[in-house]
């Protein structure tokens, strides 16, 4: 292991972690609700009532770039991505991603955010596994299984 | 009231109707939570699906940005956790709704894990997909057909009570 300390950039993680983490303070305060975006996507989808909330968040979430262009150009959005990864190999990625935050309730924001801030034992059950699983798909993927081996 | 009180008593607590000023407060504090946790992702670099996979390659070279996002993420986020178990009501006056307390089982590691797989091979995690539309990447928008499709099959957990 080595640390990319060119790519390392502690200060608007720790910042663009706090904003995110206010945002679940708001909705958890204001509406009660835990931002978890998975489950709020879920809702969007499958609840009979109350969507009216979720759609304002989702909302929300799609108008962040424009709002941040507006007061900071440039800022926030990524490069293209160089070599991306054909359309049918997201849709996987996809698909695994809404089957697994909707089979485990939560995703990166539920249990990683709101449900660690709740000091959930589920919460750090479902990021261990998470987490852990993600790093062993990117060693495969990037070291090859020979170096699995090795 | 304790927050671990508030996990049992939360689920059964009956709903009075929503009065329209709760219901309007409602709907600003959706609008102002999912613009900030959107510019948060952008700042962060969530949304860089590049530097999300940097990160995850913890035998290459690493880099230790994205731990810091959940640092940050869960001391702002704890807040709120504290306002609302002092309070025992959110400030709308609409009713707290926090996951009832459950046992750690197969559903929970086995979605884990395909989360983790599916997140591992593109670098987006349900958030930053939605953002990362929201400026015209074609492939959040391939990765959340994908996604929406997985969470429409899977039919919602009821909670055993």
């Amino acid at each position: 292991m080595s640390i990319a300390w060119q790519a390392f950039t502690p200060w608007s993680a720790l910042g663009g972690g706090a904003l995110i983490g206010l945002a679940a303070t708001v909705l958890l305060s204001v509406n009660g609700r835990i931002a978890g975006i998975s489950g709020i996507l879920a809702g969007l989808l499958r609840a009979p009532g109350d969507r009216a909330w979720r759609f304002v968040f989702v909302a929300g979430l799609l108008l962040a770039p424009l709002v941040l262009h507006f007061f900071a150009p440039g800022v926030g959005v990524p490069p293209a991505v160089v070599g991306a990864p054909d359309a049918r190999f997201l849709m996987l990625a996809g698909l695994l991603v809404g089957v697994g935050t909707r089979l485990a309730n939560g995703c990166t924001s539920g249990h990683g955010v709101c449900g660690l801030a709740r000091l959930s034992l589920r919460s750090l059950a479902a990021v261990a596994v998470f987490m852990g699983t993600a790093i062993v798909v990117v060693f495969v993927l990037r070291h090859g299984l020979a170096g699995a081996a090795a | 009231m304790s927050v671990s009180q508030m996990n049992e008593h939360a689920p059964l607590a009956a709903a009075a109707p929503a009065t329209a000023g709760a219901r309007a407060l409602g709907l600003i504090g959706a609008l102002a939570s999912g613009l900030l946790f959107g510019v948060g992702l952008l700042l962060s670099g969530m949304t860089d699906p590049a530097k999300v996979l940097g990160f995850l390659d913890i035998f290459g070279a690493w880099d230790p940005s994205l731990a810091l996002v959940m640092v940050g993420g869960i001391t702002a986020a704890r807040i709120g956790v504290m306002l609302i178990a002092r309070r025992g009501a959110s400030l709308s006056g609409l009713p707290v709704c926090l996951p009832p307390k459950r046992a750690i089982d197969v559903r929970l590691i086995v979605g884990s894990a395909l989360f983790g797989a599916g997140w591992g091979l593109a670098g987006y995690c349900p958030g930053p997909a939605v953002v990362s539309l929201g400026f015209g990447s074609s492939s959040a928008l391939a990765l959340l057909v994908g996604m929406l499709v997985g969470l429409w099959v899977v039919p919602h957990s009821r909670p055993r009570r």
